[in-house]
């Protein structure tokens, strides 16, 4: 039986597809066989970050539809075993979504993978309740600031309410924060939100913290998941957090403001 | 066999039960009016028993019919009489009610008859009224996790106990008190069926609005006052007040 994971925010743009293909990836290198799901329909975007844009040939509503099979849509990563991507569609709209047909594809999901990941679209609407209705485990993606803290709350108390295991009255679904695009300097500074401040007001566990960082939007312009590039600091932060999910105990790095050497500084080093 | 329609099984009602000492129109009236000040949420179509047995004036005096629709009026709904003379019993059942007696206050229902041969026999049935005088108390009602942006949670009847953080833009009402131990930064609004007298308690005031009874305050005007620290607010002559905890 698989484990679902939905990376979720309610805010858009705070790196939820980043984040998925990142998770994804990572649960894949340590052995896990992952499938990571676009659920924005209409405005899929987990192809591009993946890379595998130009192999799409079916999507999930063609797959909920019995236009195709799953195993014509998915797509097997190129660069990680293990590793497949079920894209959305980019022609239709949310409501070809049904509950059933969501539910007869996780549960085909379920029989040969360990872990289902899937990408939540912004908002509170059918889309991302879609995506998280099924889920055992959220990962609350949420930058460090006002109105993103909002939306997450928000969306931690739909996650509360509107989900199978709530209604079935089983055990709730493993909150976990994932604090992304954070920048010690600026919080030193006192114009952006501490790991602290964010806790105090969402009060769930911290599974992360990804320093803000080029090689994020490097990575998806080439479509490669950041957490490939472990020179780079979002790539390695977003190993530990994956470690974490696992449940080892990691103490987080990257929180602090990096002082930089005097060759650093000269040679312009990150 | 047939299926029932109905069955007789024994059972324990308990109900409040009002000692009627001596009667007059207007002051029934009065004090009836006093205690729905006092205690508007006991008076929503509460059952009640009158209780003749301390009565100190002549029974035949009272006009019960007047003090039965007098009871409908603020909200009581009498069921039976308790005690009094059996010589009244026709008196009091001309106003409508029942008489129960003292003492045992039980009475056997008697047994029914014997069934037709053809049909099974039915079991023998006592029916035993208890009538008890308790004390209505309506639990409070307690969250334990953090009530969250967008959620709406509303004590019915009660007080609200919230043992943890209300998130901004999050909404908690009562009908009567509010207590919030961690940070209250939604909206709080208590005694909403008109309780002057409920009061708003927590660890934190940073709420976007508070209000007692209709009277609120924004966060505006909070800021000036008890501000990020334990703080409780309550009305007092018309005015809301938020003093320090």
């Amino acid at each position: 039986m698989a484990k679902i994971i939905v990376v979720t925010s309610g805010k858009g743009g705070v790196g939820k597809t980043t984040s998925s293909a990142a998770i994804g990836t990572g649960l894949a290198l340590r052995g896990f066989k992952t499938a990571i799901i676009d659920f924005d329909v209409g405005l899929r975007n987990l192809d591009l970050i993946m890379g595998c844009e130009r192999r799409v040939v079916y999507d999930f509503v063609n797959v909920i539809n019995k236009e195709a099979t799953l195993n014509q849509a998915l797509i097997k990563d190129k660069r990680t075993p293990n590793l497949f991507i079920l894209p959305a569609s980019q022609t239709r709209d949310k409501d070809a979504l049904s509950q059933e047909g969501v539910q007869a594809v996780l549960n085909e999901l379920s029989r040969d993978f360990d872990y289902i990941v899937c990408d939540s679209p912004a908002g509170i609407e059918k889309g991302a309740q879609m995506a998280l209705y099924y889920a055992d485990i959220a990962v609350v993606v949420t930058n460090p600031e006002v109105s993103s803290v909002r939306d997450s709350d928000r969306i931690l108390g739909i996650l509360q309410s509107k989900t199978r295991r709530v209604e079935a009255g089983e055990e709730p679904v493993q909150e976990h924060l994932l604090l992304t695009r954070y920048n010690p300097a600026r919080v030193q500074a006192g114009e952006m939100l501490s790991v602290q401040d964010v806790e105090d007001i969402l009060a769930i566990p911290l599974i992360g913290v990804i320093p803000e960082s080029e090689a994020v939007l490097k990575a998806s312009n080439q479509g490669m998941p950041v957490i490939l590039d472990q020179e780079t600091e979002a790539g390695q932060a977003y190993s530990d957090a994956v470690a974490r999910l696992l449940g080892d105990a990691v103490e987080h790095r990257f929180l602090d403001v990096q002082k930089k050497g005097f060759f650093k500084r000269l040679l312009g080093g990150k | 066999m047939t299926q029932l329609s109905f069955q007789l099984k024994g059972s324990v009602v308990t109900a409040i039960v009002l000692e009627l000492y001596r009667y007059s129109g207007a002051q029934f009236a009065d004090e009836l009016a006093a205690k729905v000040r006092q205690a508007p949420m006991f008076f929503q179509q509460t059952p009640v028993v009158i209780s003749l047995e301390k009565l100190e004036t002549d029974l035949l005096t009272i006009d019960f019919p007047e003090a039965i629709a007098l009871c409908r009026d603020f909200g009581l709904r009498p069921m039976a009489f308790r005690g009094g003379p059996d010589a009244a019993k026709a008196i009091l059942e001309a106003a409508g009610l029942v008489q129960i007696p003292v003492g045992q206050g039980r009475a056997a229902m008697p047994e029914p008859a014997p069934p037709e041969p053809v049909a099974a026999v039915e079991p023998e049935v006592v029916v035993r009224t208890v009538i008890e005088e308790k004390l209505v108390h309506r639990p409070s009602k307690i969250i334990t996790r953090p009530i969250r942006s967008g959620q709406q949670v509303y004590a019915q009847g009660s007080d609200l106990i919230v043992m943890a953080a209300v998130s901004e833009g999050a909404e908690i009402l009562a009908d009567g008190h509010i207590h919030v131990y961690g940070a209250l930064r939604g909206r709080a609004l208590a005694g909403v069926r008109g309780d002057v007298q409920a009061r708003i308690f927590c660890q934190s005031l940073e709420a976007e609005l508070v209000s007692v009874a209709g009277n609120f305050k924004l966060s505006d005007s909070l800021r000036e006052l008890t501000w990020k620290a334990p703080a409780q607010v309550y009305l007092q002559d018309d005015t809301l007040h938020v003093g320090a905890l």
